[in-house]
């Protein structure tokens, strides 16, 4: 049992386990300073009979402190999550050379489309693969990512990337790995019975390897195809 | 004593089945809660049993039916969409029919008129209306097992267009009765909170002003302005999407140009001040014990106040946390995180008064003062597990995992439910006239505190590991595979700690008939309640209580004893009181 966050693999992994590590420190205090007070508290001051308590009927400097200190502590978290926010979420943080992706999401599954040679998606060249996404290493990847039914949600832990796929919204979505490998897609928003079985896999590869992928999927549409049909079974 | 008299001629099923009496709907809201509240916990059991041995035969499983579980030689396995449903109804049960009614309609009922001096509510027959409207809703829920397709499965949010529309999971007529069960429910709620607001601003006694009335009875008067401004968007939420699944209207179904994050929004918009409807009357219930427990006045009283305004006008405008991650506009993100930030700011006045409270204090450890003590050590650490939530970034990660689940079952079990206990201790004199027995409550207390831990810290743990909450099977899931030795021991602890229930349902139920006979104030207390024979007659008061001080006058010097009356004469006063007691009007 944990309190530490796996590793992350994106640029985002630094900012939002940074942050994660700073809660963890000021909550951290907090909960054990109040814990000891309490428990302090209540062996201290324990009954004894034919003794009164101390007739206290508050502080207003004491409440005063404890307003303001929590006050300008959480203020402060705040403050410093506000820039990593922008960077995950707002769409004009997506870096100009991030290659665009779309993302599908359907009971129960993920289907991915990739620009191919062109370099834009919705053309004939496209490549699309189910459950399993390919990306390059160090190179940001813009997702659009929708959904044709319910309510999903694209999750992919070792990015520290979470959205919501909605049905009939186009939503931004983009990230940079920074360590090839294969790593969990998984839903994390209840979408239906077999929500459990709607998981995938992000590979990320070197960028020789991926612009070898690509050559390969591109090559023929029709083997491509049958090649994902197969990589779902 | 016209109206005491006048109790004993009603007949039978006036006295306790349609009874106007405040104290009897109280106990029938406490026999419902308590019954769901055991609903909700088996439903909770069978979910830990598949997440603990995913797809393995559950024991007793064989006893329900094929549309639950798949029969197999070994024994039955849970289907999916039954572990929906069982998700689905574990938490609305739990929120709605159990902790709610719990907090607000029994101690709503029986404190308020109590504590402020007054014979019934304002509206004895709204009020029995009330729980006539909260039962069968919860029997229309319980019932929506049974019908075709099963019961709703789309989480207690019910988030469209997975709850718009029957085609996405087979649930049609369970997902409406759903829909009509709560809309009853919200009625019931809502006639409730008019009945307190108007009882406690009109009905107070002689003397109690404002700022005399125990934080309790504060905490339920805002309560009751709260559910009455969320209940009517809750309602009218669910009677649109009512109408997505049963007239073709398309509120929320995309596909005819309806928007889902619209059900987000309401639902929301009325599902955050729900948080706090569910949190509030336990910080009162638990202001109360732990002065009476630390005999002594509760620190901050009017900052204690206060922070109730302040974290019930803030619960407005915190909806969207729940959102970050639903694809709302990520400037909104950062609007709401701020609010957020801020609402942890009453709370944490709270928790540093409490402290206060206990500071300097001549601390009786009995029952209800244990489980005040284990709700604020509880709510402390769901208050700050909050915090990272708050945070938009650390959100994207940990949203919808079960770090949520673990900060949630923090606030709402180890928060509210632990000050239930202590409410229900500490008052139950007032309902049936005995104390329920120390020894076994202090059992009680220490192995649900130590089980309730055991269970729930963990998942902490889990969802780092970005364990989502609402999956069926975490085996499914390579990286989660290993967390599964941890998925058992919690689901091992979940058993004991449902088990040792056992212990507090007997200690409630014996002690209705052989529990200390508790006499007017067993607890030394000050406040009116205390006042009165326990159980109080029909009326509550024979003479109009007048008011001399606040509730809180523990260990007061002016006085021998270590609590002081609100309605004893003040001693230059004992000769010559400037107001006569007025005999009730009847």
């Amino acid at each position: 049992m944990s309190w530490l966050l796996p590793d992350s693999y994106s640029t985002f992994g630094p900012d939002v386990d940074f942050l994660y590590y700073a809660i963890l420190v000021v909550t951290g205090v907090v909960f054990v300073i109040t814990e000891a007070l309490l428990v302090y508290f209540v062996i201290r001051y324990r009954r004894r009979d034919g003794q009164k308590a101390t007739y206290i009927h508050g502080s207003t400097k004491a409440e005063i402190i404890w307003t303001a200190v929590p006050f300008i502590a959480v203020l402060g978290l705040a403050f410093i999550s506000i820039p990593s926010w922008n960077m995950m979420k707002n769409p004009d943080s997506v870096p100009a050379d991030a290659l665009d992706y779309i993302v599908n999401a359907k009971q129960f599954e993920w289907e991915i489309t990739y620009a191919g040679a062109d370099g834009v998606t919705g053309t004939a060249d496209d490549i699309s693969t189910i459950n399993i996404m390919h990306v390059p290493v160090n190179q940001a990847v813009n997702i659009t990512l929708r959904s044709e039914d319910v309510l999903h949600s694209f999750f992919l832990p070792e990015m520290r990337v979470k959205q919501d796929a909605v049905p009939g919204m186009d939503i931004t979505v983009w990230f940079e790995a920074t360590r090839a490998g294969a790593y969990p897609i998984g839903c994390a928003e209840l979408c239906g019975n077999l929500h459990t079985t709607m998981g995938g896999t992000l590979n990320v590869y070197e960028a020789a390897d991926f612009e070898a992928w690509v050559a390969s999927q591109s090559a023929d549409a029709d083997d491509a195809d049958d090649a994902d049909d197969q990589e779902d079974q | 004593m016209d109206a005491h008299a006048h109790a004993h001629e009603m007949p039978w099923i006036r006295r306790y089945i349609f009874s106007t009496d405040h104290k009897t709907i109280a106990i029938q809201f406490l026999l419902m809660s308590l019954f769901f509240l055991v609903v909700g916990g088996l439903l909770a059991m069978m979910m830990r049993w598949q997440l603990g041995f995913p797809s393995e035969p559950m024991p007793g499983g064989m006893l329900l039916p094929d549309e639950m579980m798949a029969p197999t030689p070994a024994g039955a396995i849970m289907l999916p969409e039954f572990y929906n449903s069982l998700v689905t109804m574990h938490g609305t049960i739990m929120i709605f029919f159990a902790i709610m009614p719990l907090l607000v309609g029994v101690f709503g009922n029986l404190l308020i008129p109590l504590q402020i001096g007054a014979d019934d509510m304002a509206f004895p027959r709204l009020n029995m209306a009330s729980f006539w409207m909260a039962f069968p809703a919860g029997l229309l829920m319980l019932a929506s097992f049974a019908v075709e397709g099963g019961a709703a499965g789309a989480g207690w949010t019910s988030y469209a267009p997975l709850s718009a529309s029957g085609e996405y999971t087979g649930v049609y007529l369970g997902q409406q009765l759903w829909l009509i069960s709560l809309t009853i429910l919200g009625f019931a709620s809502l006639a409730g909170a008019v009945n307190y607001i108007t009882t406690i601003i009109n009905m107070r006694a002689p003397g109690m002003t404002w700022f005399r009335m125990p934080l309790a009875t504060w905490a339920l008067f805002i309560t009751a302005i709260l559910i009455l401004l969320a209940i009517p968007i809750l309602a009218g939420a669910l009677i649109m999407l009512l109408f997505d699944q049963t007239i073709g209207t398309a509120f929320f179904l995309p596909a005819s140009d309806g928007e889902p994050l619209l059900w987000q929004h309401l639902f929301w918009f009325f599902g955050h001040p729900e948080v706090y409807i569910l949190i509030l009357p336990a910080m009162g219930i638990t202001s109360d014990v732990l002065a009476n427990g630390a005999r002594k006045p509760v620190f901050g009283y009017h900052a204690m106040v206060l922070a109730i305004v302040a974290i019930a006008f803030l619960s407005w405008i915190v909806w969207g946390h729940h959102m970050f991650q639903s694809g709302m506009n990520p400037m909104l993100g950062t609007t709401f995180m701020i609010t957020t930030m801020v609402i942890a700011v009453p709370s944490a006045i709270k928790v540093f008064n409490w402290l206060g409270t206990i500071y300097k204090g001549n601390i009786h450890l009995h029952t209800p003062m244990l489980h005040a003590l284990g709700f604020v050590s509880m709510f402390i650490i769901g208050g700050l597990s909050g915090v990272f939530m708050a945070s938009t970034p650390v959100d994207v990660y940990i949203h919808d995992t079960y770090f949520i689940v673990a900060h949630l079952h923090y606030v709402l079990f180890g928060g509210s439910l632990f000050a239930i206990f202590a409410g229900i201790t500490f008052w139950y004199p007032k309902m049936f006239g005995r104390l329920m027995n120390e020894k076994w409550g202090r059992i009680h207390f220490w192995l649900t505190m130590i089980l309730y831990n055991i269970v729930f810290w963990p998942m902490h743990s889990i969802g780092i590991q970005g364990h989502m909450r609402r999956i069926y099977d975490p085996t499914q899931y390579e990286f989660l595979q290993p967390l599964q030795p941890i998925n058992q021991f919690i689901t091992m602890a979940a058993f004991a700690l449902v088990a040792v229930q056992v212990i507090y349902a007997l200690n409630f139920i014996i002690s209705i008939w052989k529990g200390k006979k508790a006499g007017n104030n067993p607890w030394k207390a000050n406040s009116l309640e205390w006042t009165v024979p326990s159980p109080p007659p029909h009326g509550n008061f024979e003479l109009v209580p007048i008011v001399y001080r606040g509730p809180y006058e523990y260990s007061a010097p002016d006085v021998e004893e270590d609590y002081w009356l609100q309605d004893a004469p003040p001693p230059s006063e004992t000769a010559a009181p400037a107001l006569e007691p007025q005999p009730v009007a009847d």
